[in-house]
């Protein structure tokens, strides 16, 4: 696997972040760029001028030839890139695959961004006429869980504080800065309720990750091979008007328990989890969906910090989405990227290290407001 | 890596401007009747599900044969959020409420909430969706409380 440093790349083109990405994962898989049959991209690409990443990166980083594709599933569009590439091994079409996340969101002014992320709903029926924005979106969830549940603008704000305590022990988050709750209460208010800290940032980045056969991973005598054991994947109604109700994410509770079925584990068996904390009130209805806690009770996981390092299921000690940086289409990348090095405990400082009983680690990402939802159990 | 002290870009010389001619042949008494003041909904002919948005095809039971109803618009707001930081094309607009409401009907719509403050909006509060002449080439609707 490797993985660029993330924040505002202005110094690289979307080929040169990817190279950053792509160059130390070869290296790493004991494979060259022409020994690589097929790659698949996540990427929206939409704040970049290249139409065709999988393309352009291809032929930057010597894959020419390969079988190329990039997938779209909005902010799980990287996780779409490894359930692809997953899939053309697994039907034994190719014994291996690259899978590229990248994304330079940098390139365009902040309102035009907002503008195309909002547009990623349901355009007709809630951009044309109503502006939503992304951060608006969480919102009418915040508002419905705070009401329901008793969860609270602080209990939002722990979220982000514990993400930037580990982003700021990660050398390749975008925000290295610890915040305190009165800071993330204080800050400029967004969508109400949330506010500045409540989001994560715009970000460029780019993650890869090297996937094998287990005949390819013998031949290659991979030292420490990290198994994908399950992928579930769900979705959910574009309008969100068509949804039953703003506590949660279905597509994430379909996905995870589809995961959870086919890898035979349960919440209880994950040593380490990164979820799609886009925003802090996702980290937390993210904790419900996933089973981590009982439906109401994920604002109590963070209070008790029990999604800590040393709590009962630390989640996100990379800085999450919050604070690491949510580069669209590489999230999902980056995601096992981190769990990958977390499952062979090679994570320094060791401080964000989390302990390993079972050596099985979960991945959550959704895209849009839980428009799609992948789940990617893995295991060492 | 190395990196690169002061980054220097090039300012692209093409500029791209999009604009998009939305189909709604389809769904045109819709946007008619908002010119009238009604709010329609579809009812599938087959399976009896009502749509809202209206759509043309029903996705439940694959049947294209829709009934057209006016609703009452009474509702119930259920969520909402007042949007401060906005897209591109919404700048020139002041601060607004996006709120979902589940409508007596048991559907639910999102509009803007308007004629209210967001410190006295409320979960539960009760709206009317009402259809909006925004200019002369141009209809909305939005929630007002009742």
């Amino acid at each position: 696997m490797g993985h660029s440093r993330f924040g505002d790349r202005s110094d690289v083109n979307l080929s040169e972040l990817s190279f950053e990405a792509v160059h130390p994962s070869l290296e790493s898989s004991g494979l060259t760029a022409k020994e690589i049959p097929y790659m698949a991209v996540g990427s929206m690409g939409v704040w970049s001028e290249e139409p065709l990443p999988a393309v352009v990166i291809a032929e930057y980083c010597g894959l020419t030839g390969a079988g190329l594709v990039r997938c779209e599933a909005a902010c799980a569009s990287g996780s779409a890139a490894v359930f692809n590439a997953y899939s053309a091994i697994k039907g034994g079409q190719v014994d291996a695959a690259l899978v590229v996340g990248v994304e330079k969101m940098k390139q365009i002014d902040n309102p035009t961004i907002m503008e195309m992320i909002g547009r990623a709903g349901y355009y007709l029926w809630e951009f044309e006429n109503f502006g939503m924005t992304f951060p608006a979106y969480y919102a009418v969830h915040a508002v419905q869980h705070m009401k329901t549940y008793g969860t609270t603008e602080e209990d939002l704000a722990l979220v982000a504080v514990k993400n930037h305590k580990y982003g700021s022990m990660n050398p390749l988050a975008h925000l290295r800065h610890e915040i305190t709750v009165e800071k993330v209460l204080g800050s400029s208010v967004i969508a109400w309720p949330l506010k500045l800290y409540d989001c994560c940032p715009i970000t460029d980045g780019a993650a890869a990750v090297v996937l094998a056969s287990e005949e390819k991973v013998k031949e290659l005598g991979v030292e420490t091979p990290v198994w994908i054991d399950a992928i579930g994947f769900s979705s959910d109604t574009a309008n969100l008007s068509k949804r039953e109700n703003y506590v949660g994410l279905d597509a994430s509770v379909r996905a995870s328990r589809m995961a959870y079925r086919m890898a035979g584990v349960s919440p209880e068996d994950v040593d380490v989890a990164t979820v799609h904390d886009c925003f802090t009130v996702a980290e937390i209805m993210a904790y419900e969906d996933l089973g981590f806690c009982r439906k109401g009770e994920g604002a109590r996981m963070v209070r008790e910090g029990e999604t800590e390092v040393g709590g009962r299921i630390p989640v996100n000690v990379d800085g999450g989405l919050k604070a690491k940086g949510h580069p669209i289409g590489t999230t999902g990348v980056s995601m096992l990227a981190e769990l990958t090095k977390q499952l062979r405990e090679e994570i320094k400082p060791r401080g964000r290290q989390a302990p390993m009983k079972n050596y099985t680690a979960l991945a959550h990402n959704t895209g849009g407001t839980g428009h799609y939802c992948y789940v990617t159990i893995l295991r060492r | 890596m190395k990196n690169v002290d002061k980054p220097v870009s090039l300012k692209s010389a093409r500029t791209l401007q999009l604009t998009y001619n939305l189909p709604i042949s389809r769904t045109s008494k819709f946007w008619q009747g908002l010119k009238e003041g009604k709010i329609y909904a579809t009812t599938c002919q087959k399976c009896g599900k009502l749509h809202f948005p209206p759509v043309a095809d029903c996705g439940d039971c694959g049947a294209s044969d829709m009934k057209w109803n006016e609703l009452d618009g009474a509702g119930e707001i259920e969520t909402f959020t007042e949007v401060i930081v906005k897209p591109a094309s919404f700048s020139e607009e002041p601060d607004y409420i996006v709120a979902i409401a589940r409508l007596k009907e048991g559907v639910r719509a999102l509009a803007w909430l308007t004629g209210v403050k967001r410190e006295d909006v409320k979960v539960g509060l009760k709206v009317k969706l009402v259809a909006k002449v925004v200019s002369e080439d141009r209809v909305s609707y939005e929630f007002t409380p009742i």
